[in-house]
C-alpha cells in the first residue's frame, strides 16, 4: 500500500493558551494521574491483607506529609476529571457547545474543583482533628 | 483533497482501528463512577489514618465490598480505557505502540484482579 502525505497538525507552541486547550489538557493530566491513584488504592488495599503492621506502614507513607500532598493533588484531579467528565457528557448530548457556554462551563467547572477540593480537605482536617 | 485511502474510507474506521465501543464504553464507566468516586472520598475521609481493625470493620460490612468491587472495575476500566488514547496520540512508531498498548491492557488486568482479591480477603479471609 503506497504511503500518502497525511496532514500533521502545527506545532502545540505556536498557539496561545485558551481556556478550551488548558482544560482539555488538564482534562487528560488529571485523568493520567488518577490512573496513578489506583496504584496508591492497590498499595492500600493489598498492604492490609499482609496484615495490621503492613497496613500500619501504608498508612504512615500515605499520611506522611508527602503523602498528604499527593492525596489533595489527586482530590483536585477527582473533582476537576468529574466535573469536567460531565461537561463532556454534556456536549456528547449536544447541548453547550457555542463559544459563552464552553467559557462558561469551564469557569464553572475549576471553581467547583477549587471549592470542593478545598472544603473536604478542610472537613478531613477537622474530622481527624489535625 | 481526500486524505484517506479508499480502503480506510470503506471500513469507516479512524486511527485508532475501531469504531464506538470504546467511546461508548468510556461513558458508561464515566456516568459510574460519578456516584462511586464520590461515595469513596467520603468514606476514605473516614478511614485516615485507620488501623487494620477499623478498615476491616468497615470493608466487612459487604456493602462496603462491593462497592469498592465496582468502583475497582469501573476505574480499572475507564482507566485503561482513557491511558489507551493517550497512548496512541503520543506514541506514532507501530511497535513501541502495540508494546505499549498489550502492557497497559494486561496491567489493567492484573491490577483490578489483585484489588478484588484484596477485598475478598479482607471480607471473607481470617
Amino acid at each position: 500500500m503506497a504511503r500518502r502525505e497525511r496532514p500533521l497538525s502545527p506545532h502545540l507552541q505556536v498557539y496561545r493558551p485558551q481556556i478550551t486547550s488548558v482544560l482539555s489538557i488538564t482534562h487528560r493530566l488529571t485523568g493520567v494521574a488518577l490512573a496513578g491513584g489506583m496504584l496508591i488504592l492497590t498499595y492500600w488495599l493489598t498492604s492490609a491483607t499482609y496484615g495490621a503492621d503492613a497496613f500500619a506502614a501504608a498508612q504512615a507513607v500515605i499520611g506522611s506529609w508527602v503523602g498528604q500532598v499527593v492525596l489533595w493533588g489527586l482530590l483536585f484531579s477527582l473533582y476537576y476529571h468529574l466535573a469536567n467528565g460531565i461537561r463532556h457528557l454534556m456536549w456528547d448530548a449536544g447541548s453547550g457547545f457555542d463559544l459563552p457556554s464552553v467559557r462558561r462551563t469551564g469557569i464553572l467547572v475549576v471553581l467547583f474543583a477549587v471549592a470542593m477540593t478545598a472544603s473536604t480537605i478542610g472537613c478531613a482536617y477537622f474530622v481527624i482533628g489535625g | 483533497m481526500e486524505m484517506r485511502s479508499p480502503l480506510s474510507r470503506v471500513r469507516g474506521l479512524g486511527a485508532a482501528h475501531e469504531g464506538v465501543a470504546h467511546w461508548w464504553a468510556q461513558r458508561l464507566t464515566g456516568i459510574a463512577l460519578v456516584p462511586l468516586t464520590l461515595w469513596f472520598i467520603w468514606a476514605m475521609s473516614g478511614l485516615l489514618g485507620a488501623d487494620l481493625a477499623a478498615m476491616k470493620a468497615w470493608v466487612g460490612t459487604g456493602q462496603n465490598a462491593a462497592l469498592l468491587i465496582l468502583l475497582i472495575v469501573a476505574g480499572m476500566h475507564h482507566a485503561q480505557l482513557g491511558l489507551q488514547v493517550v497512548i496512541e496520540d503520543y506514541v506514532h512508531a507501530e511497535g513501541p505502540k502495540t508494546v505499549s498498548l498489550v502492557l497497559l491492557k494486561l496491567g489493567a488486568v492484573l491490577l483490578a484482579v489483585i484489588n478484588i482479591f484484596a477485598v475478598l480477603k479482607l471480607t471473607f479471609g481470617s
